[in-house]
């Protein structure tokens, strides 16, 4: 591999590669979406995150779970450096993300939903589309003020674009509704289009069935595989609904106290006694 | 009628502003020719004006952006001194009026748009009450620097001072600004009907950037900062955007406001206007910008109808304004409310999505109770 | 000597401002509000004091005492009528009811006492402290104002962390449906609150024009404002922090205005607090709140 090859140029130091580089094998040829090192924040003297190690393939699914405050959403606002962290590095389609900020970050290509919903909650849901596509439809102040030809131009294509993203979830309809007002399924989907409309590479959600009945649930998983295919990126999610995780995510990474405990595909996650002690405590015979 | 009804319902509601704005404007010209306004009324023509600019202004920052400002005073202060002595360098060069006073305007609100630029950025990395009580500092240093400026003008050109007159060095000519003695001897250039233009051109300004992208940005800050980030969107850009433009449509109005007196004290632009153009904003409705228009019409109109009893005017002033509040928030009056406008709606036919739909019109059409 | 002497009387301002922020501190603390009106109560105080002295006849302690009472009056009946029923408000709608309530204060002075100063008699009837052969003189009231203010904040520190209600107080502040479910009555603690702000405000006051004796209806405004200020630059919510911030700007003023000149000492006071924001955002002595994400 290409990556071996440039380690190995004279002069450079030499580190060990991950053990723990599994991707999808469609993904294999392709730089992964996201790599973390050693990544790692400090809040005090709590290692609320330590040694965190992950790869995730150009368009895999992939789950964090874990118990309560295991740490999951930290890991969330370290990869949309919400906080920068204190040790190690995340690289976002090779790209170091160091020094970034939210906003940069959300231009290299990461966008988010939030666990507890964070909908600019007094707009629309058309404009909550159009704020997400900020990046993709430009229009500086002076051509907005004076409707110069470009603002009608940037208006009609923030419109035809939001009325197509909310297309995916069969959203177009409630486009005038203010956001706030929605009932709490439809708020948590506005979250997904209003991420999808920044144009990411990697799409993170945050415990995006909270709440969700079973039937609500199924569709959701059909919504992710279906983003994952048309947009062709990388879903990274949170989630305590283990049908959920372990019906659509191909690579699972299990958190506890701020560390990876376990890695690996649904079925090795299922049969791992830690993971298994990490959720239920250990068993008397033990 | 068809045409008003196939519009969306922001252009709708942009509309009614507008018209309202020409159809009040056309009525008191028809009503002074007449000869039926009072005198005290036909000299509070352009500082209504004046304070309907302030009003729409502060509710760019306050309202859209989302940020308490308590320096608004500052930018008008800024505009008016700038404006004053723009009008005087002009006064042989340009020797038609109007053009001359539409310069000093923009001279006002460009002077104004660079102290709201150089406040703006230490301001933008604050929020909530912090970032209040530095405007509130921002707002009283430039009245101290305004209560200390010492401005002449003679054939050399323009002479600036901190200190008084004398050191100004002058050979002859006029000062402008004397210090705390402020301008003397304002042309009187400002008149209802720019005043009214002025009006029309902030609401130009403000309605137009709500609708646009970058004004989207500003709301969505707004609601959410941190959502706002994580779409991608430069914060502190938006923030300091809307706060120079505010900044700026101050300074215009400061500038007409000052042209219409004879002499202006830096005192009269103290934090007791910049509180009073705020609760222009308040009692209009946060982010209604029409409703700035009707209450800073009301509201500087109201002391002036209570003249007749002066000594008790600005404590019945006073008392509207805690029970206008009071009522507001009452939950019994609320929900009264609410419920004799679903009923007025439901009357007309609409259907049930449109209520959830007029909730959401606060950038402009909603209502100070929501 | 002059530095001396600039620096006891900016401790001697300082001490009046900080005693004012000790109010404003107490009461954004617990109901986080801006109680614009606080600088009136000040006046108010003042004003009461002056009748009891001068038209009453009563004895200077007596006349504290009766300007004490009066004002605390004045802030329950202020907080039952005005600020309770916007409990649940929007905080613009509450800062505009506070702007009216300041309003309504200054203009019903204004109607009952006239527009016309007032010349204030000390309620200090101390000899002044003689130093260094007379080149340095400290006045009673300079020396009742430090007192005052460094007992004030021992006894409210005191009552804050030790007392019953006290610990109450901390508790609606930190939030206050916690406070409620714990069975505390959160109604009648921060009424406890403005009563109490309220009370410092009037000593406040007769200290204030004790110092400097012209009294007018809107005495209270600029001390209150700056008392505001004083507080945040301390830290809002922190009973040392708004001392500390009193004082240093009590300092700052008295400085700025003997060597940079009277007219851009308030300049001079709100440019600091500026710097003072940008460095240390929640001020000096305020904790940082990160928001959860």
């Amino acid at each position: 591999m290409s990556r071996v090859s440039e380690a190995l140029k004279p002069n450079t130091k030499m580190v060990p590669l991950p053990s723990d580089y599994i991707v999808p094998e469609r993904d294999v040829n392709e730089i992964p979406v996201l790599e973390c090192r050693h990544l790692g924040i400090d809040f005090g003297g709590l290692h609320a995150v330590e040694d965190f190690n992950l790869t995730v393939g150009k368009t895999e699914i992939a789950g964090l779970i874990g118990p309560n405050g295991a740490g999951k959403t930290t890991v969330f606002n370290l990869l949309t450096k919400v906080y920068a962290p204190t040790r190690g590095t995340i690289m976002l389609d090779g790209q170091d993300t160091a020094g970034m900020s939210i906003s940069r970050a959300s231009q290299a290509g990461i966008a988010r939903t939030f666990q507890n919903i964070r909908l600019f909650s007094s707009l629309s849901v058309e404009d909550n589309v159009r704020i997400g596509l900020h990046n993709q439809v430009h229009c500086g102040m002076m051509p907005g003020i004076f409707r110069t030809p470009r603002y009608w131009k940037s208006e009609r294509e923030f419109h035809e674009k939001s009325l197509e993203l909310l297309d995916v979830f069969d959203m177009s309809s409630y486009a005038g509704i203010t956001a706030g007002s929605l009932p709490y399924g439809a708020q948590r989907r506005l979250e997904i289009v209003r991420a999808l409309a920044t144009n990411p590479k990697l799409l993170l959600l945050d415990e995006p069935a909270a709440g969700m009945n079973p039937s609500e649930t199924a569709d959701l998983m059909q919504n992710i595989l279906k983003i994952r295919d048309q947009f062709k990126i990388s879903v990274m999610l949170i989630e305590h609904d283990m049908d959920l995780v372990m019906g659509i995510c191909e690579g699972i990474a299990v958190l506890n106290y701020g560390k990876i405990i376990a890695k690996g595909t649904p079925e090795q996650i299922q049969e791992n006694p830690q993971v298994i002690e990490a959720y239920l405590g250990k068993s008397r015979e033990a | 009628m068809t045409m008003f009804k196939s519009m969306s319902k922001s252009a709708r509601s942009t509309f009614t502003t507008y018209a309202m704005v020409v159809v009040a404007y056309v009525i008191v010209q028809i009503l002074a020719n007449g000869g039926m306004i009072t005198n005290s009324l036909t000299g509070q023509l352009v500082p209504i004006c004046a304070y309907i600019c302030l009003a729409v202004s502060l509710n760019l920052v306050v309202g859209i952006s989302g940020e308490l400002s308590l320096g608004h005073a500052g930018f008008m202060s800024v505009g008016a001194f700038a404006g004053v002595v723009a009008a005087a360098c002009f006064s042989s060069s340009v020797p038609n009026d109007a053009l001359r006073l539409i310069l000093s305007i923009a001279v006002g609100g460009g002077c104004a748009a660079i102290a709201g630029f150089v406040v703006g950025i230490p301001v933008m990395r604050l929020h909530g009450d912090y970032l209040a009580i530095v405007t509130l500092a921002f707002g009283e240093i430039i009245k101290n620097i305004m209560n200390n400026l010492y401005v002449g003008l003679d054939s050399a050109g323009l002479h600036f001072s901190m200190t008084d007159a004398n050191s100004l060095g002058m050979s002859g000519g006029t000062i402008l600004i004397n210090g705390p003695q402020g301008a003397v001897g304002i042309e009187k250039l400002s008149t209802f009907f720019a005043g009214f233009i002025l009006v029309i051109f902030c609401l130009f300004v403000v309605l137009n950037l709500i609708h646009s992208r970058s004004g989207r940005a500003i709301m969505a800050v707004r609601d959410n900062r941190i959502a706002a980030e994580s779409v991608g969107i430069n914060v502190t850009k938006y923030r300091l955007m809307a706060f120079v433009i505010s900044a700026a449509l101050a300074g215009m109005a400061g500038a007409l406001y000052a042209m219409n007196y004879s002499s202006i004290v830096p005192k009269k632009f103290d934090f007791n206007t910049s509180i009073l153009i705020l609760v222009f904003v308040v009692l209009g409705g946060m982010g209604n910008i029409r409703g700035s228009v009707i209450s800073a019409t009301i509201l500087t109109i109201l002391p002036e109808m209570l003249r007749a009893i002066s000594d008790y005017r600005m404590l019945i002033y006073a008392i509207v304004l805690i029970l206008v509040m009071l009522v507001s928030n009452n939950p019994t009056l609320k929900g009264a409310w609410a419920n004799l406008r679903s009923r007025l709606r439901g009357r007309r036919g609409r259907p049930k999505v449109a209520a959830a739909e007029a909730a959401g019109d606060a950038p402009e059409g909603g209502d100070s109770d929501e | 000597m002059d530095f001396l002497t600039n620096l006891i009387n900016g401790i001697s301002l300082g001490s009046i401002y900080a005693i004012i922020a000790l109010g404003y501190t107490m009461v954004y603390g617990i109901a986080k509000m801006l109680n614009f009106a606080h600088g009136d109560v000040i006046m108010v105080g003042a004003y009461i004091c002056f009748c009891a002295m001068g038209y009453l006849g009563l004895s200077p302690i007596l006349a504290v005492l009766l300007s004490i009472v009066g004002c605390t009056v004045l802030g329950i009946v202020i907080e039952r009528l005005a600020y309770k029923p916007l409990r649940n408000a929007p905080s613009l709608d509450v800062l505009i009811t506070a702007i009216g309530v300041s309003y309504f204060l200054e203009n019903a002075a204004l109607l009952i006492w006239k527009s016309d100063p007032k010349s204030f008699t000390s309620v200090v009837d101390l000899p002044s402290l003689s130093l260094f052969d007379g080149q340095l003189v400290i006045s009673g009231v300079t020396m009742v104002t430090v007192l005052a203010c460094v007992v004030i904040m021992i006894a409210l520190t005191t009552f804050t962390t030790k007392s019953k209600q006290g610990k109450a107080m901390r508790a609606c502040s930190e939030d206050q449906g916690a406070a409620r479910l714990m069975g505390i009555n959160v109604d009648s603690t921060i009424s406890l609150t403005f009563a109490i702000g309220s009370g410092l405000a009037a000593i406040a006051g007769v200290l204030l024009c004790s110092a400097y004796p012209t009294l007018t209806p809107t005495t209270g405004l600029m001390p209150g404002i700056k008392a505001f200020v004083a507080a945040v630059l301390g830290g809002i919510g922190s009973i040392p922090g708004a001392v500390l911030g009193g004082v240093l700007l009590g300092i700052i003023e008295i400085f700025a205005k003997a060597y940079i000149g009277t007219q851009m000492s308030d300049a001079v006071v709100f440019a600091v607090l500026i710097i003072a924001l940008l460095i240390k955002p929640s001020g000096l002595l305020g904790k940082q709140i990160k928001e959860k994400v």
